[in-house]
């Protein structure tokens, strides 16, 4: 009896913690709205309702506002996939080479036809993204695994061997420039027109949201869910694919932008505990705002100039992790 | 002698092991038994100084285990862990060697190449002694570590769980050696063991531990009684004579 | 424990190439006059010996304490540190009046470098293996949060002037730094030494902690002291030449295949010989015999990273 009521109170507590994410995002979106280059404000839609100032909103900061929600609310659930893949909560696709692969893919796509079309370019950056992520996986596979800290170990190396042959590359064609945007995501440059391939991180996301008990299963191992009778090489297919569209729309349309992929589930985690079914919409929520948190800081800390979110969110991402692991010290060491 | 006093060892807030007191005298044959999580291979682990205690003292011959010099200690007593996986390419002969690193700091001597010698010997390792360590079998790497031990020729041998993977004959053999280094050697032997009829069978003295506490000690006769294992491991048992040992049963009781 | 009659071979083979090496960067291609050749090249070779020995001995020593054949000491961010201790201290040392000394401040720089490494490593080395891979993700994310700090710094100080740097600058070997070559010199001199009279202990240290304190090595102040003396080595190879994260482990895994065993007499040396032969052969290779304009050890570095994919797809131990 006393663990029905008291799941039922971790219940009622995730519904309340949800609402109020949900609240916090849309006050978050409000005052993104709200900030920006130009000095228009939300207010003047009713005090002096012109066509400059609808311009201004739909074509810069609506979409910027949006494409963050959507990116945040990804990569949020990315992280908290990968996670679920790796069997290891200190991973993300930022630490073991996802956005690596991904940005060699622009490199590549770069290479091939500047002008490339985008769902081209997107097929692109995807399959090497999906690559990257396969690499790590099956890496994990072949290692013993004698301590949880050698798994994100791996993947911060992995993430850097991939990133000194993008660098390689770039130098000799002279895209160094390029390759250290596409690894420094920031959405100064989101207007209308230029952001839509987040939706595809958006039906991502949702498309977790549906799967998230399968993809709980699949983290508890392969015997496991294979007993409970889930297709488990499928599932381990279709995760890295979910993972890979995400991190490629995202680097595609931003940049690479580190960290809240590994810093939002475990603070969800901390807060509701390991059934993802009941955390993963508070993920996600939870992504956008810290999503929307780093880009509103960034556009006031030195207005009218911005300091990319990527910039911000690895400050903060590195120093959680740096808590993370000395939190959980004894538990590691 | 090897001396423990009001030895604890506390992980977070979770006391493992528990003001222990113990002596155990020189010589012999030494078993120490009890549930599982009742603290054996904690207690073994502090008195060898691999784990450093939270509260108490462990004196070797009066000699301080946390104070005395490393290679000092080194030579007067050896402790071998359950866990002894390593990937590297040694041959038996180089891992047995390296028990006379305490002696000789790695320059091996002809005296030391006849201890290895001898250990090899003694524990039947010679057919074996060329062969990788991930060629050989659990029991057989197993046996090549003690060898590494014995070849440390300290007066004082602990195992944590030396029986752990391997079979019944290996079983017996390892306890028949354990035996005879105690008996023709001089040597103190101190060993947890699972199974409490090896304990009975092959010890002079046996320390029962639960909960992280000293809960009996004594010679075999002493604690191998039905009350007492069966308040120990908390199910039914019944010791037997057979053939001058005392066994205990409790595979199905009742 | 001796080596096999086939290691013996390689092993010479690499010694013999390691000597054409350096013979073949100091003479092909002479066709100014020679007092100059000696000076320009010798001081670069001798700064390449320097990085070869610095970064093969410290990842061999790292490796062994960490047991693990894909871990580096470059990874941990010592060479951030050194970077942060460096300008941190160059303000100070000025107001010593030091500044014009770059030797002095070199070697002020690293006695701090050891004493903040030491310092950490006591502080959050847990006396175990997993400590150590804590200790490592912990530099590594160390590292990440410095350079980021200063990205940020550096825009909200001048937001107008920022010209994105690149995060981690690279290593290069046409831009060494000369006038530090002396104190490098001596500095790795007395850590290898150091290391090699460490050589059996490290042999013991190879089986694990508890097989190592049950044959008499104090672990703890043996490990902190070689950890201390690949942190000095690791930041005399990033004054002179900038970090390289790979190198290392290129250097390693071929002196555990050529030697094939892992008595540290040997692999220390073998070690040695591979990265001289990859730094100043294959330098030699690719600026003089090919006259090609690649980036040599960007290329290195790459080749050491697909060796640590490569390893650990065949399931070496972690």
């Amino acid at each position: 009896m006393t663990t029905s009521s008291s799941t039922a109170s971790t219940g009622r507590c995730a519904l309340l913690l949800t609402c109020g994410a949900a609240l916090l995002v849309i006050l978050l979106a409000l005052a993104s709205l709200n900030t920006g280059a130009s000095q228009m404000k939300l207010l003047h839609l009713l005090t002096q309702p012109d066509d400059r100032v609808t311009r201004v909103l739909f074509a810069s900061r609506l979409p910027r506002t949006v494409a963050l929600t959507l990116a945040g609310a990804g990569l949020a659930v990315a992280g908290l996939l990968m996670q679920m893949l790796a069997r290891n909560r200190l991973v993300e696709p930022g630490t073991v080479g996802t956005f690596s692969a991904a940005s060699f893919g622009m490199l590549l796509a770069a290479l091939i036809n500047p002008g490339m079309a985008l769902w081209l370019k997107f097929v692109l950056v995807s399959v090497c993204a999906a690559l990257g992520s396969w690499l790590f996986l099956a890496i994990l596979q072949r290692i013993p695994l004698r301590s949880a800290l050698i798994v994100p170990l791996v993947g911060l190396v992995l993430s850097a061997v991939l990133a000194s042959g993008s660098g390689l590359v770039a130098s000799l064609f002279e895209l160094g420039q390029a390759l250290r945007a596409w690894n420094s995501g920031d959405f100064s440059a989101i207007l209308r027109g230029r952001y839509e391939l987040l939706w595809v991180a958006a039906g991502m996301t949702v498309l977790a949201m549906l799967l998230a008990d399968r993809f709980t299963v699949i983290g508890m191992g392969k015997d496991f869910a294979t007993n409970v009778g889930i297709n488990y090489a499928a599932l381990m297919v279709l995760g890295v694919l979910m993972v890979s569209l995400i991190s490629a729309s995202v680097v595609i349309t931003a940049g690479a932008l580190p960290f809240v992929g590994l810093v939002v589930p475990n603070l969800v985690r901390a807060l509701v505990g390991d059934n993802m079914r009941r955390g993963i919409v508070l993920v996600a929520l939870c992504g956008a705002a810290l999503m929307l948190v780093a880009d509103l800081l960034g556009r006031l800390l030195i207005h009218p100039y911005e300091v990319p979110s990527a910039n911000l969110l690895a400050i903060v991402g590195s120093l959680v992790f740096i808590v993370i692991l000395l939190r959980g010290r004894r538990q590691w060491a | 002698m090897i001396e423990a006093k009001t030895l604890s060892k506390r992980y977070n807030e979770r006391l493992v092991v528990q003001d222990v007191s113990l002596q155990i005298p020189r010589g012999g044959v030494t078993a120490i038994i009890g549930p599982n999580g009742a603290g054996k291979s904690t207690l073994l682990s502090m008195i060898s100084r691999l784990t450093p205690m939270s509260a108490g003292s462990v004196e070797i011959d009066g000699m301080d285990v946390t104070r005395t010099p490393g290679p000092e200690l080194a030579k007067r007593l050896s402790i071998l862990r359950q866990h002894n996986q390593t990937s590297l390419r040694l041959s038996v002969r180089d891992l047995v060697a390296f028990g006379r690193f305490p002696h000789s700091g790695g320059r091996l001597t002809a005296e030391d190449q006849h201890h290895i010698d001898e250990a090899l010997d003694y524990l039947s390792l010679n057919e074996f002694q060329d062969r990788h360590l991930d060629e050989l079998s659990g029991g057989q790497r197993q046996r090549a570590y003690v060898a590494m031990v014995m070849c440390q020729d300290t007066d004082y041998v602990l195992l944590d769980e030396p029986l752990n993977n391997i079979d019944m004959r290996f079983a017996v053999d390892m306890m028949q050696l354990l035996r005879r280094a105690a008996d023709e050697k001089g040597k103190t032997v101190v060993v947890v063991l699972h199974d409490i009829n090896f304990a009975s069978c092959y010890s002079d003295h046996i320390i029962a531990m639960r909960g992280g506490k000293l809960a009996w000690q004594g010679t075999p006769d002493e604690v191998m009684r039905d009350e007492i294992l069966s308040e120990l491991y908390e199910i039914p048992m019944q010791v037997h004579e057979l053939n001058g040992q005392r066994i205990c049963v409790y595979f199905r009781m009742g | 424990m001796g080596l096999t009659t086939a290691a013996r071979w390689r092993l010479l083979l690499v010694a013999v190439l390691a000597v054409l090496s350096i013979v073949g960067f100091m003479t092909w291609n002479v066709q100014s006059d020679w007092a100059f050749i000696i000076e320009y090249r010798g001081s670069r070779l001798l700064a390449m010996l320097l990085v070869a020995v610095a970064m093969g001995v410290s990842t061999l020593v790292f490796q062994t304490l960490t047991h693990s054949r894909i871990l580096t000491p470059s990874l941990m961010g010592f060479d951030v540190l050194y970077v942060l201790v460096h300008a941190l201290g160059l303000a100070f040392w000025a107001r010593l009046g030091l500044g014009s000394m770059p030797a002095v401040v070199f070697v002020l720089d690293v006695l701090l470098m050891a004493g903040i490494a030491l310092v950490l490593f006591r502080l959050l080395f847990g006396d175990s293996v997993r400590g150590l891979h804590l200790l490592i993700l912990l530099g590594m994310l160390g590292g990440l949060l410095f350079r980021e700090l200063t990205e940020l710094a550096l825009r909200v100080l001048d937001p107008t002037e920022f010209s994105i740097q690149s995060g981690r600058s690279i290593a290069s070997f046409s831009r060494i730094n000369l006038s530090l070559l002396w104190v490098a010199l001596v500095l790795t001199l007395g850590c290898v030494t150091l290391v090699f009279t460490q050589r059996r202990r490290l042999d013991v240290l190879n089986l694990g902690r508890d097989v190592a304190i049950n044959l008499g090595v104090s672990y703890r102040r043996t490990v902190t002291l070689l950890l201390v003396v690949a942190s000095v080595l690791v930041s005399v190879s990033t004054a002179l030449v900038g970090p390289m994260l790979f190198f290392g482990l290129l250097a390693t895994n071929l002196a555990y295949w050529i030697s094939g065993t892992h008595q540290h007499s040997w692999t220390l040396v073998t070690t040695v010989l591979v990265a001289v032969v990859c730094l100043v052969g294959g330098q030699l290779l690719v600026e003089q015999i090919l006259q090609s304009r690649l980036p040599f050890v960007m290329l290195l570095e790459l080749c050491g990273g697909v060796l640590f994919i490569l390893l650990l797809l065949r399931g070496v131990r972690e």
